[in-house]
């Protein structure tokens, strides 16, 4: 069975500050999304009650990616294929990514079933997996909470807001995860170690072929923080908070 | 000219997407057409609300089968002529705008939590970096998709719409419904409460949500959580949960107890006018977006405030 978790290098997002609301992210160090740990440690699961296969981990991102990659392959991920750039996959859309990761996809022998994490950790726009699927033309199951390989189909439990459908999809597809599927492991120490001898194929994103239309379809204007003035009044007690929500009416008595 | 589709499997999400249809060809001219598919009263419901409604009805389309329905949502955007969609962004309106805007070259922008017509675009706004800022931004390529989160427009009245049958063609799915069980149903609208208590994992047990529960009673208000008391802990409903993947919520009062503050949480209660946090940990982020601060127990504090509200 050969897995692949398409991963998004994200910057830590407790560790960046702002200044006049404008994010600074240079020096924020970098990790994987949270869902999109989910979606590596369930290719991991699969893979260990098939008793075989291959985890393949693709991801999309500036050169640090070939050092966030270690966390993925520490673990549990077999592999990794890289596609890095200086700077121009860190202001890509959606769009552009989708197209990246497909042409990265599709250099890969075999792929039974390709996981995502149901949206990003910075932006959590959720639109990696839907294109990903249409452009290999594969069938995409959503919102997984569940997962068993059956033959050549996977029966996934897809919650959703007020129903849970279980779905049978034939292989190979794309399924995205949510959080609440499983806890990703966390690695020991000799997972750590071993994690920078396996295998990582690394190509330029000049090295892809894109074809000629590709750009940026969606323009960011700005980014800024939410203005936030909070009185942050320290009180000693119940009795003293419950007297200063009284005195704003914001409760009778 | 050039025209608005719009199209969500939920009626009230489909009526808000109207007004906000409605919103920006108020200014652009754009006509407005509203597809539904297998859903003859929602096209009843939209036409009685001054929709031109187009209709897809094919009993070989599984709505469950984003991919498949993206084709059909393409060759009705075709046969419309229409450069804008706009989508409700629930969680399967949110996968059906990634899948449907690579279906037409579209560029996208999901969660839209605002959005405005301005020199010829469509300015949207959402979140971003996890919720800690705001993204403002626009869609350049000529097809927009564009998934509205749920409440950000009222629901749209009118009269006198249409409705005419849409024809499109469905390849056989590769995906098979097995089962559909209905969530245990918890009708809260915690963003639309007045006075929420919302508990984290500073709760030591389930047991201990009785106590909250009783807090919130008492101050006639809804009991709400973070993420993972309801994901991992499964004490609450997700209905419940606030946040980027939850509800984002408005309340007078907002009290946090046992929440440590971190993004994905705060985005959903930033605009409580007034909030509370009681957290062990003096250093908690989340005093620091807190009006009145109290580092103390919540198991403590919380039967001290019922006491005293008696
Ligand atoms: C894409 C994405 C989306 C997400 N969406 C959401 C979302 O919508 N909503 C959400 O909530 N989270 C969301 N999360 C998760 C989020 O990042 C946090 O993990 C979560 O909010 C933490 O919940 P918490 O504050 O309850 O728990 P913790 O972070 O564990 O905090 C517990 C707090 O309780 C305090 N405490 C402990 N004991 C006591 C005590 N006895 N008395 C008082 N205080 C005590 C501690 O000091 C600590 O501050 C999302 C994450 C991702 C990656």
């Amino acid at each position: 069975m050969n897995l692949v978790v398409a991963m998004k290098q994200i910057p830590d997002l407790q560790q960046i500050r702002f200044s006049n609301r404008r994010p600074v992210l240079a020096d924020v160090p970098k990790s994987f999304g949270n869902i999109d740990k989910n979606a590596l440690e369930a290719a991991v699961l699969i893979k260990e009650s098939y008793g075989d296969g291959k985890v393949t981990v693709v991801s999309a991102g500036n050169e640090e990616l070939e050092d966030t990659i270690k966390e993925a392959l520490a673990a549990g991920a077999d592999e990794a294929f890289l596609i890095t750039d200086d700077n121009a996959l860190d202001d890509a859309d959606s769009s552009i990514v989708a197209q990246v990761l497909t042409e990265a996809i599709k250099q890969l022998e075999d792929v039974d079933l390709l996981l995502f994490g149901e949206g990003s950790g910075d932006n959590y726009s959720g639109q990696m997996g839907p294109r990903v699927a249409k452009l290999l033309d594969l069938p995409m199951v959503g919102y997984a909470s569940a997962i068993e390989i059956k033959g050549d189909t996977a029966i996934v439990v897809r919650t959703l807001e007020d129903v849970e459908e279980v779905v049978e999809v034939s292989l190979p597809a794309v399924i995205t995860v949510q959080s609440g599927i499983n806890e990703p492991r966390i690695p020991s120490v000799t997972q750590i170690l071993k994690a920078g001898r396996k295998p990582k194929t690394v190509q330029d994103l000049e090295d892809l072929d894109l074809g000629s239309d590709h750009k940026n379809q969606v323009v960011t204007i700005d980014i800024l923080a939410p203005e936030s003035n909070r009185k942050q009044i320290k009180v000693n007690n119940a009795s003293q908070l419950l007297d200063a929500l009284k005195n704003e009416n914001l409760i009778g008595g | 000219m050039a025209g608005i589709m719009i199209y969500s499997a939920k009626d009230n999400l489909a009526l808000e997407l109207l007004s906000a249809a409605r919103a920006l060809a108020a200014t652009s001219g754009d006509e407005i057409k509203a597809l539904t598919v297998n859903n003859d009263s929602q096209a009843q419901m939209l036409s009685a609300a001054g929709a031109d409604v187009y209709t897809i009805n094919s009993s070989g389309l599984v709505p469950a089968d984003i991919g498949a329905m993206a084709d059909s949502l393409a060759q009705a955007v075709q046969q419309m002529a229409a450069n804008v969609v706009l989508l409700s962004s629930d969680r399967s309106g949110k996968e059906l705008a990634g899948s449907l805007a690579q279906a037409i070259g579209a560029g996208c922008i999901t969660d839209v939590l605002d959005l405005q017509g301005k020199d010829g675009r469509i300015e949207c706004r959402r979140n971003a970096l996890g919720g800690a800022a705001i993204a403002t931004q626009y869609i350049e390529s000529d097809r927009q998709v564009i998934a509205i989160a749920p409440k950000t427009f009222s629901a749209a009245s009118g009269q006198g719409g249409s409705v005419t049958e849409l024809q499109v063609s469905v390849k056989p799915s590769s995906i098979k419904v097995l089962e559909v069980k209905e969530k245990d149903k918890d009708s809260v609208n915690i963003d639309e409460a007045d006075i929420i208590v919302a508990v984290g994992q500073g709760l030591n047990s389930k047991e201990d949500l009785a106590m909250v529960e009783e807090l919130a009673n008492k101050l006639g208000g809804q009991v709400a959580c973070s993420k993972p008391v309801a994901t991992d802990k499964k004490w609450l409903s997700e209905e419940r949960v606030i946040g980027l993947s939850g509800k984002q919520c408005k309340p007078d009062l907002a009290i946090l107890l046992g929440i440590s503050g971190q993004v994905q949480f705060t985005v959903g209660i930033r605009d409580a006018k007034t909030i509370v946090a009681v957290n062990s940990d003096e250093n908690a982020v989340i005093n620091q977006m807190a009006d009145y601060v109290l580092t103390a127990d919540l198991h403590e504090v919380v039967p001290e405030l019922i006491s005293l509200l008696a």
